[in-house]
């Protein structure tokens, strides 16, 4: 726990410094109609820089305690974690409703164990009401693929 | 002025189309409060897109009855399957569940809603009663008094919020940071994109909330491996009859909690920790108060009646000052701005059927929804029976679809991924999310304030002290900022020797 803690205070002060860095380009000082662009980003980043360094100081004083996450809970997040990266990927080149399809049947079948039928039975129904809800009824546009292409939408 | 008004907003809110949205919305809503992942702020911001074609008046109702639903539904996960689905619920578990396990779940569901729905009325009418008067004085607000009620917002996560006040005060800024990312409107300048073109819009905080809210929390579940290990309870009319006669007891309880809910509620973050304390209260003022945690009624009563109540308290300052005191309220906001209103005091004078409409709608809303849960608790229940195998990908993707419509925009999605990740280490390490999101939406409107004070006093801090109504507030607000700093020393002058009520959950309100 005192790793993670440290790791993301330091992650907090590198972001403070970076957002300094930005906002002395920008002028932190007053412009000719007020405070410049750079003036509350500056000063937020020095409190974070500052409430980072305490947070820091606290994690370096406690014991270790428990670890952050243990190896026994880690696999079931990265199962879920990756397959849904892979997913957003998938988003991009095969569009919202096909990728979901996959993405649905590739857990159901890798975690849940389940047999074909239900895996290419709710594979088609969740991407098919999705579908039927949002662009037709809502008519909210998600990001189609070549198979929407072919068929037409 | 007040009555016809009312009467112009239940015209809107019982015309059918809107009551047909009621129902629509609390029934979306109670799944999403049952859902793991999903609550009321990510429930809320996925299903705004569907509101963008829907006149606004439907829009604001659909989302409130997706709100009073949500919470309805995190009342059933808490009893039956002693997960709390949001952590203002955390407090209802305690006797809830004991409750489900002596065969009483029927008893404790009914008790659960009934008290929800007196917390939420008792919000309402003092929300009818106070909201046009506040308005009123905030139309008289400059730019000093609007910043010193953000300031005010903000001191009373890191005085009153519990937890670590330095990790709250980091995601406060963190929230403020994001915000400035883009274009600065006023400058015309790029700020924080380091020549990256995709960081030009900068970070939407709906999906913000839904990484955080919905990604995060799917993480944690599915990390402690979740089997749901539920108890199954019928109500029947026998059961809530049985269970009303019993409540007219209590009335104390009732009331007092109310009181702690409204209080605690129009301040941000405030639902969980009147959950906590009304709990507290009631355990000490009880004359058995042995039988709490074992399966007391009242248990259920205190904290159900006190997170309604905050519940409905948190959209008083979004409709009167249109600053959010949740993440939730935050997103409605968010709502407003996409259907082209502004809000703010204004809007009381502009769109009285708007904002009369809404104030209505929590009254029908709350009605239909505590109808509707006393008689469908066991096909909500059944929800959570679906495997979670299924649940996940489909939650995930239903995210995905809700960050992807509010700009059309695919690095939406990985935002979404991005502010899962974040929000799932956050989470583990105390970091609270709820004002990292609220400073997400209100940086803008902060950092216009706090310009047009500085240019009104040519660069004075002195400005927020010396105008009477900004100078109050100012001040409340730097004594919640040091609360951290003085409480220890308060207390070891009292000669105390344990630490005042306690909250023992990160609120997330």
């Amino acid at each position: 726990m005192r790793t993670a803690d440290l790791t993301t205070a330091l992650v907090l002060m590198a972001g403070g410094l970076l957002v300094i860095w930005d906002s002395l380009r920008l002028g932190i000082g007053w412009g000719t109609d007020g405070p410049q662009s750079g003036f509350f980003p500056f000063w937020l980043a020095m409190f974070l820089l500052a409430a980072s360094g305490v947070i820091a100081g606290q994690a370096w004083r406690r014991g270790d305690g428990k670890p952050f996450v243990t190896r026994a809970q880690l696999r079931p997040v990265l199962s879920t974690l990756l397959p849904a990266a892979g997913f957003v990927v998938l988003v991009q080149w095969l569009g919202l409703y096909v990728a979901s399809a996959v993405f649905l049947g590739f857990y159901m079948r890798w975690i849940g164990r389940y047999g074909w039928i239900p895996v290419i039975l709710l594979g088609v129904l969740f991407p098919v009401i999705t579908f039927v809800v949002f662009e037709q009824w809502f008519l909210v546009p998600m990001p189609k693929g070549p198979l929407e292409a072919w068929l037409g939408y | 002025m007040g009555w016809e008004n009312l009467l112009l907003g239940f015209q809107v809110a019982l015309h059918p189309g809107n009551l047909a949205v009621a129902v629509l919305g609390i029934t979306l809503g109670t799944v999403i409060g049952v859902l793991p992942g999903l609550g009321g702020a990510n429930g809320v911001a996925i299903l705004l897109p569907l509101t963008f074609s829907m006149h606004p008046n439907s829009a604001i109702i659909l989302l409130t009855s997706l709100y009073w639903g949500a919470l309805f539904g995190g009342a059933i996960t808490s009893i039956l399957f002693n997960i709390p689905g949001e952590p203002w619920s955390v407090a209802t578990t305690f006797d809830g569940y004991p409750m489900a396990r002596q065969g009483r779940g029927g008893e404790a569901l009914t008790a659960a809603f009934t008290s929800s729905f007196f917390g939420a009325v008792f919000s309402v009418v003092l929300i009818t009663l106070f909201a046009p008067l506040l308005a009123e004085v905030a139309l008289r607000f400059g730019p000093p008094e609007f910043f010193a009620i953000q300031l005010l917002t903000f001191s009373s996560f890191i005085g009153l919020g519990g937890g670590n006040p330095v990790k709250s005060l980091a995601s406060i800024l963190i929230g403020f940071i994001l915000a400035c990312a883009g274009l600065d409107i006023v400058t015309g300048q790029l700020r924080l994109t380091f020549g990256i073109t995709d960081l030009m819009k900068g970070f939407d905080f709906i999906v913000a909330v839904i990484g955080l809210f919905g990604i995060g929390e799917i993480l944690l579940s599915v990390e402690e491996g979740l089997s749901f290990r539920g108890v199954t309870a019928g109500i029947n009319s026998a059961v809530v009859v049985r269970t009303w006669r019993q409540l007219p007891r209590l009335y104390r309880t009732i009331v007092r909690s109310a009181f702690i809910g409204f209080w605690m509620g129009f301040k941000p973050g405030g639902a969980t920790p009147a959950s906590f304390m009304s709990y507290a209260f009631a355990r000490r003022f009880s004359r058995h108060p042995e039988r709490f945690g074992k399966g007391e009624l009242e248990g259920v009563v205190a904290p159900e009646t006190a997170a309604h109540a905050a519940g409905g308290a948190a959209l008083l300052p979004m409709i009167t000052l249109g600053i959010p005191g949740s993440p939730t309220a935050a997103v409605m906001l968010g709502g407003l701005i996409i259907w082209g209103l502004q809000p703010g005091p204004m809007l009381f004078k502009e769109r009285p059927e708007f904002v009369w409409g809404l104030i209505a709608s929590m009254y029908t809303g709350n009605v239909i929804g505590v109808a509707m849960v006393l008689a469908f608790v066991p096909l909500f229940a059944a929800i959570l029976r679906i495997p979670f195998a299924i649940l996940t990908p489909v939650i995930v993707a239903v995210c995905a679809i809700g960050s992807y419509a509010v700009h059309d925009s695919m690095i939406d999605i990985w935002y979404m991924l991005l502010f899962g990740v974040i929000g799932y280490v956050f989470k583990k390490l105390d970091y609270p999310l709820a004002p990292l999101v609220l400073a997400l939406v209100l940086g803008d409107l902060a950092e216009n304030a706090l310009r047009q004070s500085l240019i009104m006093s040519q660069g004075s801090l002195l400005i927020f002290f010396e105008r009477p109504i900004s100078g109050l507030i100012t001040a409340v607000a730097l004594l919640f900022f040091a609360l951290p700093v003085i409480n220890p020393y308060v207390r070891r002058a009292r000669g105390e020797r344990k630490p005042p009520v306690e909250v023992a959950a990160p609120h997330d309100g």
